[in-house]
């Protein structure tokens, strides 16, 4: 069975998760989706993978989250606090989640993996690195190029001079 | 390890079934944008389980991979956002009609 740990984890994770969606505010929404980025964070803790815990934490609570936020605020104070959406989509949305959840649980559930554990020693960080150095360096390289590509992309998009405010484009 | 594999792929099943639930009720670009990194989690949380208890390292490796391509992701689309509120000055997408074809 799962210790008191986990058991804590899975309920801020999961708990958090329906307040980034749910909550009234975007602002305090998105520091409720910076609860679910740690609590999986703490998850890979468990998992004996720090390295990976520790760029989960760097990434997505350190610098996703924080870009989040101030997107947030960029948008007008009315737009944060209102919440559009209708009552009969929101049941059917529900009951897909269900369908979802339990379609997938059971099937896992059912499955082999409910037997497995391990007691073997967890993976050394080290043959992660030497991973990507030997087998995965096309792929190392390719990520650079497309992550330098995107981050330039989203530049020139948000910083475009042409957008009027009025919804039409000029020149 | 005290924890089993069923355990953790039940969390990252909630998780999965909550991002959905975003998708298809939220109209907001912002908390569809949550919704999509709430599922790209639930799929990493799989990815680095697995790897553990095969125990295999291509399971981290790929993790990172994803993180990575996340944090890209994360950039183009909330720029995207920008664009779209200054030329509509809203982010509800039921108004961004003209990317409709």
């Amino acid at each position: 069975m799962a210790d008191p740990v986990f058991v804590m984890l899975a309920v801020v994770t999961v708990g958090s998760a329906i307040a980034a969606l749910e909550l009234r505010s975007l602002v305090y929404g998105s520091i409720a989706l910076m609860g679910t980025l740690g609590g999986i964070a703490g998850f890979f803790l468990l998992l004996d993978s720090t390295f990976v815990a520790l760029f989960q934490l760097a990434v997505y609570v350190g610098s996703i989250a924080v870009l989040i936020l101030f997107t947030v605020m960029l948008v007008k104070r009315e737009l944060i606090f209102k919440k559009i959406e209708d009552n009969r989509r929101k049941f059917a949305g529900i009951a897909l989640m269900l369908v979802t959840m339990i379609a997938i649980g059971a099937v896992f559930l059912d499955s082999g993996i409910k037997e497995m554990t391990t007691d073997e020693p967890p993976v050394d960080f080290r043959e992660i690195g030497s991973d990507f150095v030997t087998y995965y360096w096309p792929a190392l390289i390719l990520m650079g190029l497309i992550l330098a590509g995107s981050v330039t992309g989203a530049l020139v998009l948000a910083r475009r001079e042409d957008i009027e405010e009025n919804g039409q484009r000029t020149s | 390890m005290v924890n089993e594999l069923v355990d953790f792929t039940l969390v990252s099943v909630a998780l999965l079934g909550i991002g959905i639930y975003g998708l298809a009720v939220k109209r907001n670009f912002i908390r569809m944008l949550f919704a999509v990194e709430i599922i790209i989690n639930a799929a990493n949380l799989n990815l680095v389980a697995f790897g553990r208890f095969i125990p295999e390292s291509g399971g981290q490796t790929l993790a990172l991979f994803s993180i990575a391509i996340a944090a890209a992701e994360v950039a183009v689309g909330l720029s995207l956002i920008i664009v779209a509120y200054r030329m509509y000055q809203n982010v509800d997408i039921a108004d961004f009609r003209s990317l409709r074809g």
